[in-house]
């Protein structure tokens, strides 16, 4: 902003933005004017608004709670609604795709049933144990297995970590971060009935023993859970569990 | 990578780690002064410490790599599960049995 | 951003997952021959010592300080996975990763010296 109200030209950006479908497709770029105050977001909409009515992408709550916004930025998975552009401008220039290791429904959208199926085979569903008329379990909120477990429920399946992770890329099976990261705060959940349930499934081929703990998720997950660390946790779990010949 | 090969994965390392450590040890001081057989052999040649040693390492390393290359295989190739197997049962037996015919040449039985 | 290190990668711990798989690729692929190469002491001393001798030449030691440091930094990355997945989390993994490559590094050196 200037005193003298002299007009200055807007910056302006170069933006690829990958474009295409399950067949493939590839990169197209469009001149985007820099703004104060400018997300990754607000340029996918500038884009969709002005110069590419066609162009598909997901959003939702667009203030970083929910999650659907998330996409492939200079390389990074990222939720594009958190992420400033003065932050990833890289000499004028933006790079944005949709989330590595899912199949592209159409341009930035990707597909999230594997991710969601995955969830399910990991056992990252809550067991019941008791009915209404039961009491209320007394959960103590210093108690470390509950610690444990609030330590890695915020998760909101956005998928970040699953487009981080190289194992996912390298192994179809393998059942991903944010998976493994539910089924152990389930383990640690004292209301549960799906233990040995879940230590199984965790323990097959493509669970948690295929982690080579890079740490991608836990460099990536924009609310800063640690699957690493839920996974290892796992990992002792299903030790314990094979020397006592449970699983 | 399952809980079975993860156990015997972590297994064979911790076996391993404490050989390790003796084999750089070992390394360093026979380093010195140049390497020769009569020098070498002169040391290992109808101990039985050594054959033990030399013995567990051999086996620990085997499972141990084997496992190790079957699951970079199976992450850089499109090999079915079965053909993994068969790779890694290769590798580690023809590891075990050069290994421990190397055991058996630097120990004498 | 090479193809290899794609954003993604560009952080420590991938760094330490790549120095772990790649000396455990190298080391794994170093066995046969060096077993081979001992077995040579079956044929007598001689046949051994012909081996060694191959081994003198100054191009040998820097690769021998290369698979000592393999070895080493495998060992040592090793024992901080072990850690990891059987001991309490600590927010300390850079930290080790880091002292794991150096402790490797000193190891090789010390067997440099002692070989040149």
């Amino acid at each position: 902003m200037t005193d003298d109200h002299s007009e200055t030209a807007p910056e302006i950006m170069k933006v690829s933005v990958w474009r295409g479908g399950p067949g493939g497709g590839g990169f197209s770029d469009y001149d985007v004017p820099r703004q104060p105050s400018q997300t990754i977001l607000d340029v996918v909409t500038w884009i969709q608004r002005n110069a590419e009515p066609k162009l598909t992408y997901r959003f939702a709550c667009r203030v970083g709670m929910c999650g659907s916004c998330a996409m492939m930025v200079n390389g990074r998975p990222r939720w594009t609604c958190r992420t400033h552009v003065r932050k990833v401008l890289d000499q004028g220039r933006i790079e944005i795709a949709p989330l590595r290791n899912l199949p592209v429904i159409k341009d930035l959208a990707a597909d999230m049933t594997e991710f969601f199926r995955k969830w399910t085979r990991a056992e990252g569903h809550f067991h019941p144990t008791k009915t209404r008329d039961d009491g209320i379990v007394p959960v103590k909120p210093d108690d470390p297995r509950r610690l444990a477990a609030s330590a890695g429920i915020e998760c909101i399946n956005c998928a970040v970590c699953y487009a981080a992770c190289d194992v996912v890329e390298g192994n179809k099976d393998y059942l991903g971060p944010a998976a493994l990261n539910r089924a152990w705060t389930l383990i640690n959940d004292e209301r549960d009935g799906g233990r040995l349930a879940r230590l199984k499934a965790v323990s097959q081929s493509g669970g948690c023993h295929s982690c080579h703990s890079q740490a991608g998720c836990a460099e990536h997950c924009p609310n800063e859970l640690n699957p690493t660390l839920s996974i290892a946790g796992l990992k002792q779990a299903t030790f314990k569990a094979a020397l006592k010949g449970e699983i | 990578m399952n809980l079975r090969l993860y156990i015997w994965q972590r297994i064979s390392a911790m076996v391993m780690a404490p050989l390790v450590l003796a084999h750089l040890a070992g390394m360093i001081y026979a380093i010195q002064g140049g390497l020769s057989a009569a020098e070498i052999l002169s040391r290992t040649q109808g101990n039985p410490w050594w054959g033990a040693f030399y013995g567990l390492f051999v086996l620990a390393v085997s499972i141990h790599a084997a496992i190790g290359l079957r699951v970079i295989a199976g992450e850089h190739s499109n090999l079915s599960r079965g053909a993994l197997d068969v790779l890694m049962w290769a590798f580690g037996l023809a590891s075990l049995g050069l290994g421990l015919r190397a055991v058996v040449a630097v120990v004498g039985i | 951003m090479s193809a290899i290190v794609r954003s993604h990668r560009d952080h420590p711990l991938w760094y330490a997952f790549l120095l772990h798989r790649l000396s455990g690729l190298a080391l794994a692929l170093f066995l046969p021959a060096h077993f081979f190469v001992l077995g040579l002491a079956l044929e007598g001393a001689t046949a051994l010592d012909g081996a060694l001798n191959w081994t003198q030449g100054p191009l040998v030691k820097v690769a021998e300080f290369g698979l000592v440091f393999l070895l080493a930094v495998h060992m040592f990355g090793g024992l901080r996975i072990l850690a990891l997945e059987f001991l309490p989390w600590s927010p300390r993994q850079k930290t080790y990763a880091a002292a794991a490559a150096a402790a490797a590094f000193c190891v090789a050196c010390g067997f440099f010296l002692n070989a040149v």
